[in-house]
């Protein structure tokens, strides 16, 4: 079999999406969970919490329910839009989502918890609102936090195989992603196929985690 | 003429006590309040400034109401006109001395002005990082001033600094206070300090000695 680069597109395509999507969703939310003091918040921010605990097989079983045509958000998407959610780039990057969701929280949030709180009074004493005190005082002061919130989600969503799997299938082009093309390589005891791909992912992982921790030095350097 | 009245319930340990102060003095004048750690005068600033919001009791200044318990009026500290110098100063790592009082300005003509008011125009570049406690000090006092409030408060604006920065940066900021003509509050455990500084003294009321040294502990 020859080497076929379409799965890694479709991987850095999801990637990118759902490292986007997350980082959007995400903000707001650790924000409350860092900063609140109201008893709920830990109930909703445990339930953030539990794909990193749960099977990758539990999770794509539940959402392959909820995307199927008869799931609430599959039957939404099917009449609104006239989508078929279940087995589609939509439904990979919906369970990527939910999937890698603990990676952007937890680094984002340890992010803001990390930025002094005289800062934003400070702010706020220099009549700026809430929302431009964000940008302009608490991000600048987070950036090695939403670093690594970002290349983990990133990094996760591409290694991520059993979510994948279960709600998009294998569709070449579509939900093939080079995690599964892999895998299915093995299946066929192609083993210098696999072996291609696997390179690939294992040279890239290391190329990112080395760019975070070199970053993470150089600040240490600086103080 | 700026008046204020604050009642809040504070936690030291696991008592608690009652903050209840009020006072008025002159427009342009200088309040120092004393009192021992502990004593709430943090608490007090704070409520002054929006940024705590006191049980019962009002905040004035000019024809403004800031808070008002009975009427249910609350400002949020973006809409009263304060400058507020924080004890640990609380400049933005991330900006230049430039970049801290132009946050506050927004206007680079009033920021070199800050600057030079201040003497700290050829460290504009410099980050928070690299200066002095002193630097800072003033890097914080012009932020402060940036945005010309009506009122201006200082955390124990010179106790973190040595013997020697404390007297030359006291009479800075008598003479930054003259030439600007802001009114400010001042709050300092030191009675010397604001006897030196303000026009006028406030001092907070002094709870049982074993409150104090709770409240003490709780603080350290």
């Amino acid at each position: 079999m020859s080497f076929d680069p379409v799965p890694f597109r479709v991987s850095l395509e999801l990637g990118l999406w759902v490292t986007s999507i997350l980082f959007i969703l995400c903000f707001p939310a650790a924000w409350i969970f860092a900063r609140s003091t109201r008893p709920w918040t830990v109930w909703v921010e445990s339930l953030g919490s539990l794909p990193l605990v749960l099977s990758p097989t539990v999770l794509g079983f539940y959402l392959l329910l909820l995307l199927s045509p008869k799931g609430p958000l599959g039957a939404f998407f099917l009449s609104t839009f006239g989508i078929r959610l279940a087995f589609s780039f939509p439904a990979i990057v919906i369970g990527s989502c939910v999937s890698s969701l603990p990676f952007m929280l937890g680094a984002l949030k340890t992010g803001i918890m990390a930025v002094p709180s005289h800062l934003l009074d400070a702010s706020a004493t220099l009549g700026k609102g809430r929302l431009e005190t964000v940008f302009r005082v608490a991000i600048p002061n987070m950036r090695p936090a939403i670093f690594s919130g970002l290349v983990n989600t990133f990094a996760h969503t591409i290694g991520e195989f059993g979510v994948v799997l279960m709600i998009g299938g294998s569709i070449p082009g579509v939900t093939k992603v080079v995690s599964i093309a892999v895998y299915e390589r093995v299946e066929s005891l192609d083993f210098a196929g696999a072996h291609a791909y696997a390179i690939i992912l294992v040279g890239a992982s290391y190329a990112g985690v080395l760019v975070l921790n070199l970053a993470q030095r150089r600040r240490a350097g600086r103080r | 003429m700026p008046s204020f009245s604050i009642r809040k319930r504070l936690v030291a340990c696991d008592r608690t006590f009652e903050l209840d102060v009020s006072s008025s003095f002159a427009e342009g004048g200088f309040l120092g309040v004393r009192g021992p750690s502990g004593s709430g005068k943090t608490t007090l600033l704070r409520s002054i400034a929006g940024l705590c919001r006191p049980d019962k009791g009002f905040v004035r200044v000019g024809d403004e109401t800031w808070y008002d318990s009975r009427d249910g009026i609350f400002v949020p500290p973006q809409r009263r006109s304060i400058g507020y110098v924080f004890q640990d100063y609380a400049l933005f790592p991330h900006l230049s001395v430039f970049g801290n009082i132009m946050y506050a300005t927004g206007d680079r003509r009033r920021t070199e002005e800050l600057l030079e008011l201040t003497r700290l125009t050829e460290w504009a570049r410099h980050f928070p990082r690299e200066l002095s406690g002193g630097q800072k000090q003033r890097t914080a006092l012009a932020r402060a001033l940036g945005r010309k409030p009506s009122l201006l408060l200082l955390d124990e604006p010179l106790s973190a600094l040595d013997e020697e920065l404390r007297s030359s940066l006291g009479e800075e900021l008598r003479r930054i206070r003259r030439e600007s003509g802001v009114t400010a509050i001042l709050v300092s455990h030191s009675r010397s300090e604001i006897e030196w500084l303000c026009t006028d003294i406030l001092e907070l009321p002094l709870r049982s000695p074993d409150a104090v040294r709770l409240a003490e502990i709780a603080l350290r």
